[in-house]
């Protein structure tokens, strides 16, 4: 069974993958892309995460 | 004469060719994700799309995911039916052999129903990028 972290990682990378892909014409700037894709949308769940934890403590 | 005629249907023949080649890649990346890609010869980008899209929907269901029906007359249940009939074959195949959930029971079947919606959302991405790309709006 998937936990909540894994479940957005998974879902991170699968969309990642298809604005990479959709969004830039060039092979090297759709992986550039996709990787920032991904980092943002981790990024935002890790902060998420902290603002969450903080306004609960 | 006759090398005349040749050049006024030429042209013709290739301008339908031209305009039906787009409307069926979008068709065809529609019902099975990546398919549009996969037509016009863009292998690789075709399959990771395949895998992605693939990826959402099992993990959308493996969650039980909520499976949305089009006439249940709320509004929030419509969006999410549109959503989800993004993903072309595979909505149906779901819908035909009753997999998913009918309702959301637990958070996880929550988080189950947005991999649904959203893959169906990303794979139209896909059928219209396919389609930029048949007719030219898209360099590469």
């Amino acid at each position: 069974m998937l936990s909540h972290f894994s479940a957005a990682l998974l879902f991170a990378l699968f969309c990642s993958v298809v604005f990479g892909i959709t969004q830039r014409s060039q092979p090297k700037k759709m992986f550039h892309f996709g990787a920032y894709c991904f980092v943002l949308f981790i990024g935002g769940v890790i902060l998420a995460s902290w603002l969450m934890w903080a306004i609960k403590h | 004469m006759a090398t005349g005629v040749q050049k006024i249907t030429q042209p013709q023949s290739n301008s339908q060719e031209k305009s039906t080649l787009p409307a069926l890649v979008l068709l065809v990346g529609w019902l099975v994700p990546g398919a549009g890609h996969l037509l016009l010869g863009k292998w690789v980008r075709g399959l990771l799309l395949f895998a992605s899209i693939l990826g959402m929907y099992l993990i959308g269901l493996g969650l039980q995911g909520k499976i949305y029906t089009p006439n249940t007359g709320d509004i929030l249940d419509i969006l999410g039916f549109i959503g989800q009939l993004g993903m072309g074959l595979l909505y149906f195949i779901a819908r035909w052999f009753g997999l998913g959930a009918t309702s959301m029971v637990n958070t996880l079947s929550d988080y189950g129903t947005k991999f649904l919606i959203v893959g169906g959302l990303l794979n139209l991405i896909s059928a219209v990028d396919a389609h930029s790309l048949a007719n030219g709006r898209k360099a590469s």
